[in-house]
Parts: C-alpha cells; sequence; structure tokens
C-alpha cells in the first residue's frame, strides 16, 4: 500500500507541476515541497511502526534472536550500504549541475544514481536467494525480510522516480536552473530512503 | 487603511447569477474543485451512515430477546465489525474531511486547495474501499470486531479478514493523503491579511486533526501489513502459536486509534465553535485557549494509547503513566467545553436547528467525556472492560458528539453549499427525535454494564432483558428520526426558501461569498474587515461611523 500511495503521490506532484505551467492555476506559489516532507514525515511513521514492532520484540522476547537464527551474512549488507550512501552523494551532483543548466550533467549523474539503485536491489535479491532461512522460519526472519522488503520496494520507488526524471529531461528545456522541482522531489526522496536505510541496517544487521 | 467604499466593493458586486454553476454531472465526475470534492465526500459519507445504521438497527432486533433468534451469533459478529468499521472509517472520518475540504478554502480566503489532484484522489479511494468493504458480505465478513485483535482475527475467517485489511489500507492511505492537503492549505494559503490567530477556529481544529493522521495512519498501516502477513504467508508476528506476540498489534493497533477518536472529534470541535458564536451574537470566550487546546489533545492524544489494553496484562508503572495522561487529556476538554459554555453564557440565542443541535452536543459530549475520566481510571476500566459501559461510553462521544456535531455542522452551512434554506420545524422535530432516542438506546448501557454485561455477543442473560428493550425501542426512535432530516434535505434543495449569502450574519469569510459559492470561490479578492468573531464588538478596522452590525446589514441586504 505504502508502495502505491508513493508512486501515486509522486505522479500527481509531477503531472501538477506540469497542469500549474499550462494552465496557470491563478499561480499561487508552489507549495510541492511543502507537501513531499510532510508526506515524507508520514511515511517515515511507517517505518518506526516496523522499527518499534522490532524493538519490542527485542525487548520482550527471552531469546533474540530466537534460537536456530543463523548469523547474518554482512559482507553484501556493507557493500550495499556503501553503495546506497555514495549514490546520494552522486545524485547531488546532478542537481548541482541543473544548477548550473547543465542538463547533460545532470543526466549523467542521475543516470548513475538509478544504476546504483539497481545495484543495490541486485544484492539484496541475491541476499534472500542465499539467506539460510526463510519468511516464516521464526520471529526475527519475518521481521527482516518485511522491513528490508518493504524498504526495498521504496528504493524501487526512488529509481523509477529518477528514471522518469531522466525520460522527462530529454526534452529540451524541461528542467532548468529555476524550474526543478521534479528533480529536487527525487533527490529528496532518495536521501530519505537513504536514511532510512542507515537506521535499518543499525537496528536488523548490527544490534542482533 | 482603505475607505469604505472599497470595502463595501466586493459586497455591492451584482449578481450570483452571472457566474457559471456546477452541473450535477460535475459531482459523479473526477472534479479538483474542492467544494465539489466535499459535497462528494459528505454525500458518500451519509450513504455509509444508512448502511451502518440498518447493520446496528438488526443488531438492536436481535438483543431485543436474551436468546439468538433473529440472526446466528456468526452473523451477528460480522454485524458489529461491519458496524463499527463503516461507522469509523466510512462515516465520521469521511464526514470530517468533507467538511474541511468544503469550508477550509473558503474560510482563509483561498482558491482551492494546495494540491487539488491529490484531494480528488483521497476522495475517490473512498468508494472502492468502501464497496470493497461492503463486498465481504458476500464471501464470509469479518468477524473479529473493528479492533481486529489477533489471534481471534487470524482464525475467524481468511477473506473476509484480508479484504478488511486491504480495505483499511485504502481508507487510511485517502485520509493521509487528504490530510497533507489540509495541513498546507492551512499554513500556507491564508490570504495575506489573515495572520495564524486570526483564522477561524475550525482551521486551528484541522490542523490538529490533520497532524494525527500523518503520524498515526501509518502506523497502522503497519500494524496491518504484519497482520496481512501471518494471515496469508503464515509469518508468526501475533501469532503466540508460532512464537509472536499479539500485544505488540495492540500497542500498534491502538497507537493509531486512540488518536483515531480524536480525528473523529475534533473537526466537530471546530465546527461548533464557529457554530456557537454565530447562534449566539457573541464573540468566541477564549479564541486562543479553544485554538491551543485542540494542538494540547492532539499532542497528548499520542501518549495515552495504552488505556485500552489496561487489562491486557501491561505492567503496573506503565498502566499508572497512561492513567495519569489520560486523565490529563479531560484538561484541553474541559478548556472548550467551558468556553463554549461561556460563548453562550448571556447571548442573543437563536434556538434554529444548527444551534439546538450544538447545544445537544455540548450536552451528550459532556456525558461522554465524563465517562471516558471514569474509564481512564485503571481499577474501574478493569471492573467494566468489554462490557456495555464502553459501548455507552464511546457512543456518547461518537454519536452524542461527532454525529451531534456533524448535523449541527450541516444545517449551519447547507445555505452556504446549497443556496437554500432549510426547513426548521422539520430540522427541530429531527433534533427532537435523535436526542431522545439517543439517551433512550445508550443511557441505559451504562447500567448495562456496570451490572456486567459483556458487549459483542448475541446471547445474553435473562435478567438484562428490560434494559435491553428500552435501548432497542430508543433505536428504533434513532432510525425514525433520520426521516425527518432526508426529507428536509430533499425538500429544501428544490422548494426551501432561497438562501442569501449570509442568512446568519456571520462573519468568517465563506459567508462573503454567493451562496453556493462561485466556482473560483470569490467574485474580488474577499476582504478581512472584523476577526473571525468580533460579534457585537467594535473592531478598529472599522470607521467610527460605522460597526460590525452595520456592515452586516449591509451583506445581509444584499444577498436578499
Amino acid at each position: 500500500m505504502q508502495g502505491s500511495t508513493v508512486d501515486n503521490h509522486a505522479q500527481i506532484a509531477i503531472a501538477s507541476e506540469k497542469e500549474a505551467a499550462e494552465q496557470g492555476h491563478h499561480g499561487h506559489p508552489d507549495h510541492r515541497m511543502f507537501g513531499l516532507y510532510i508526506f515524507l514525515v508520514s511515511d517515515s511513521m511507517t517505518f518506526i511502526g516496523f522499527f518499534a514492532a522490532l524493538l519490542i520484540y527485542r525487548a520482550i522476547m527471552p531469546v533474540w534472536p530466537p534460537e536456530g537464527t543463523p548469523e547474518l551474512e554482512l559482507l553484501i549488507p556493507i557493500i550495499n550500504t556503501s553503495i546506497l550512501v555514495a549514490s546520494s552523494f552522486v545524485m547531488h551532483e546532478g542537481q548541482k549541475a541543473l544548477k548550473k543548466d547543465n542538463v547533460k550533467g545532470l543526466q549523467k549523474w542521475f543516470g548513475l544514481t538509478a544504476a546504483m539503485g539497481a545495484v543495490f536491489l541486485a544484492g539484496q535479491a541475491y541476499e534472500y536467494f542465499h539467506a539460510e532461512f526463510g519468511l516464516t522460519t521464526n520471529l526475527f526472519s519475518g521481521c527482516f525480510y518485511v522491513l528490508t522488503g518493504f524498504h526495498g520496494l521504496h528504493v524501487l520507488t526512488g529509481v523509477l522516480l529518477i528514471l522518469s526524471v531522466l525520460w522527462r529531461s530529454r526534452q529540451e528545456g524541461h528542467y532548468s536552473s529555476s524550474n526543478h522541482f521534479g528533480v529536487e522531489a527525487a533527490e529528496i526522496y532518495w536521501h530519505f530512503v537513504d536514511v532510512i536505510w542507515l537506521v535499518l541496517f543499525v537496528l536488523v544487521y548490527l544490534i542482533n | 487603511m482603505s475607505t469604505t467604499l472599497e470595502r463595501n466593493a466586493p459586497i455591492t458586486s451584482p449578481g450570483q447569477n452571472e457566474h457559471p454553476q456546477r452541473k450535477w454531472q460535475d459531482y459523479f465526475g473526477f472534479s479538483t474543485d474542492h467544494k465539489v470534492i466535499g459535497i462528494q465526500y459528505l454525500v458518500t459519507a451519509f450513504f455509509f451512515y444508512f448502511v451502518g445504521g440498518a447493520l446496528a438497527e438488526v443488531m438492536r432486533t436481535e438483543l431485543s430477546t436474551p436468546d439468538p433468534d433473529f440472526v446466528q451469533p456468526e452473523f451477528y459478529n460480522q454485524l458489529l465489525t461491519m458496524h463499527g468499521t463503516i461507522m469509523l472509517f466510512l462515516w465520521i472520518i469521511p464526514a470530517g474531511a468533507a467538511f474541511a475540504n468544503y469550508l477550509i478554502p473558503l474560510m482563509i480566503g483561498a482558491e482551492d486547495m494546495a494540491f487539488p489532484r491529490l484531494n480528488a484522489v483521497a476522495f475517490w479511494m473512498i468508494p472502492p474501499g468502501g464497496l470493497l468493504l461492503m463486498s465481504s458480505f458476500f464471501n464470509g465478513a469479518p468477524q473479529a470486531g473493528w479492533t481486529s485483535y489477533p489471534p481471534l482475527s487470524l482464525v475467524s475467517g481468511k477473506s473476509g479478514e484480508e479484504i478488511w485489511i486491504l480495505s483499511i489500507l485504502i481508507l487510511g492511505t485517502s485520509s493521509m493523503l487528504g490530510a497533507i492537503n489540509f495541513v498546507t492549505t492551512i499554513l500556507l494559503m491564508r490570504m495575506p491579511d489573515m495572520d495564524i490567530h486570526s483564522m477561524p477556529l475550525f482551521c486551528w481544529s484541522m490542523l490538529a486533526t490533520s497532524g494525527l493522521i500523518l503520524i498515526g495512519t501509518p502506523v497502522l498501516g503497519a500494524a496491518l501489513v504484519l497482520l496481512s502477513f501471518d494471515l496469508i504467508a503464515g509469518t508468526a508476528f501475533f501469532n503466540p502459536a508460532g512464537g509472536g506476540d499479539p500485544i505488540v498489534y495492540q500497542h500498534m493497533f491502538w497507537f493509531y486509534s486512540h488518536p483515531a477518536v480524536y480525528i473523529m472529534i475534533l473537526p466537530f470541535f471546530g465546527a461548533i465553535s464557529e457554530i456557537l458564536p454565530v447562534h449566539a451574537r457573541k464573540p468566541i470566550f477564549g479564541y486562543r485557549a479553544i485554538a491551543y487546546s485542540s494542538l494540547a489533545i492532539s499532542f497528548l492524544g499520542l501518549i495515552v494509547w495504552a488505556h485500552h489494553m489496561f487489562s491486557s496484562g501491561t505492567p503496573g508503572w506503565l498502566r499508572m503513566f497512561f492513567m495519569a495522561t489520560t486523565m490529563i487529556i479531560a484538561v484541553p476538554t474541559g478548556i472548550k467545553v467551558f468556553s463554549w459554555c461561556a460563548t453562550i453564557w448571556g447571548g442573543k440565542l437563536s434556538l434554529n436547528s444548527a444551534f439546538i443541535f450544538a447545544v445537544g452536543f455540548l450536552s451528550s459530549f459532556l456525558i461522554g467525556g465524563l465517562s471516558g475520566v471514569m474509564l481512564a481510571s485503571v481499577p474501574f476500566d478493569i471492573h467494566v472492560h468489554d462490557t456495555y459501559f464502553i459501548v455507552a461510553h464511546f457512543h456518547y462521544v461518537l454519536f452524542g458528539g461527532s454525529v451531534f456535531g456533524l448535523f449541527a455542522a450541516v444545517y449551519h452551512w447547507f445555505p452556504k453549499m446549497t443556496g437554500r434554506m432549510v426547513n426548521e420545524t422539520l430540522g427541530q422535530i429531527h433534533f427532537v427525535m435523535t436526542f431522545v432516542g439517543f439517551n433512550i438506546t445508550f443511557l441505559p448501557m451504562h447500567q448495562l454494564g456496570l451490572q456486567g454485561m459483556n458487549r459483542r455477543i448475541a446471547l445474553y442473560d435473562p435478567q438484562f432483558q428490560t434494559l435491553n428493550m428500552v435501548c432497542t425501542i430508543g433505536s428504533y426512535i434513532l432510525a425514525l428520526s433520520t426521516f425527518p432530516f432526508i426529507i428536509n434535505v430533499i425538500w429544501s434543495l428544490y422548494k426551501g426558501k432561497k438562501a442569501a449569502r449570509n442568512p446568519w450574519r456571520a462573519l468568517t469569510l465563506e459567508w462573503q461569498t454567493a451562496s453556493p459559492p462561485i466556482i473560483e470561490n470569490f467574485e474580488e479578492e474577499p476582504v478581512l474587515w472584523a476577526g473571525p468573531y468580533d460579534y457585537g464588538v467594535d473592531t478598529e478596522s472599522i470607521d467610527g461611523d460605522e460597526d460590525v452590525e452595520d456592515m452586516l446589514a449591509a451583506v445581509t441586504a444584499e444577498g436578499n
């Protein structure tokens, strides 16, 4: 549900960007960025809900993680974490390029970001296929899959947002140093997904 | 400072008829006009109110005798689940959003909401969500109550339960998207002259409501996603059989669902704060106290949830904490009730339908609020837990509070929304029947609960039959009371006296435009020539030779 919300929201934001430009909605100032921030506050509460559940289990269960939970392999997640963190900086380069009206630069850096996101997802998929436990093995494995899966959906949404920015940027003059809501929104969303991952990484991988 | 002439300009501009009005087809499509969306919300909510009410009547009929002879106990479980879910998620919450959509832009002098398309998307999630929920009747509706506690919800019918989860996720997302719009619009789109302390109190209450929606709803979403995994994929988050813990669900569920109570009542607190001063012709008592107490209720509402779980093995220190916070909520709520009473005290009251419903709200909500304080205390709560005392309490809050407030709002803004006055006689008959029926239905339930009658059962001890009979008769009166209302609305739509732009001589901005408002809301930029509640007060912004009453007279005369 949350994944589709994100999609909806982003599509609407992008669509209304166009609408505002075309119909000149009597030109009230653009509040979309504010709306996006509120949405992200709300969306973060979903993660906080999941995190809270995990932490409560940790606190109340006599043995945690439950007996028989295999050690988590850390190599791929650590690589994944560095890729995701790095991608935030890469993406910011794209925005900086656009601020100088360098659309080619935007495309280069955003393209790289999308690729890094895809690598992250691939790494996650590899981890799923090679994990020694399944969704229903025990309470911890359930939390593991739901949390990383829900976050993965957010990464996927972020990649799609970046791709849609790239698609739009092919059109001459669609984004410029003065008109770049879509670019900025995609970037803020990506940073948000990144921050959530860091919390998740600590809670799921490190403190068990 | 502008001259009187300029200030009168928007008032004397001719003609409501020159502007195109909405056609009836617009109300069935994807419209981005906040007024159309507001009406869509309201009509949809009323449809589900009648559905949920019908389910309640079947339950009351069943309960008129101690034996389950009218419907099967399993079907009774479905009825109580669906009644609760429909009334909360498809009636009260959308009805609050209806008034918020319709009124906020008008009250703050804006042309529309901040994100009109998002607004339309939020509304159009409700009919599919509602129909999805209702469709579960064909395949065994959910039976676990609107709380859907596991493990009960995991063993009482998979398909019904999953449909319930999906529809709540849809409706929750809708309410979240709506809240994003409300917050942005209220904070960023007020007309330039209107600072945050001169906006109508309804906007304050919607700000508080939206905050709760944005913080609470996603947590419910998370809980329902986990419940869904338990139900379908066979995980054991909440299933003790697989090592999970149902208490975690209760925490997550109530983290949303207690604030949800305030999501359901705060919009009507706001509406009452608008209605009372207008019909008592007095300034609101304690504007800032009412405004800030809404925010205080919001904040406290987020830290009281475990008072629903006193009997769930909650440790003692946690009980003490939640008992204290729950009792503290009575303070901001009491501030509001006292402010409302002080507002009408010594006022020039017009006892029309809107006002008497508002006073009915005050008295019934007071009873619900007081029994809430009783329930906050742990020993008493444990004694009456899961009895009819709880049913009585929350119906006094949600029916006596929200629904009375909602009807007051409907009668108050009906002229603005439709351009027609309502029939006062029918409105007053509606009020008397509702108030009498409501009290006959729910007052005896306090007694039943204290005597130990359990809720959510189709079969009960014969010693409770007399009082149950009384409740059932009351519920029939309540059912009948909707007929004067429906007749009134339909009759007034076609035959009602034409409404002027400001029939109540009110000061908030929505009354400065035509009734119903034109598509762009205001012919010209609205003018803020008085505070929202400056009745009988000479304000400095008015030139010496003209006071608010004169200005109002001008508005009223023009409208006729």
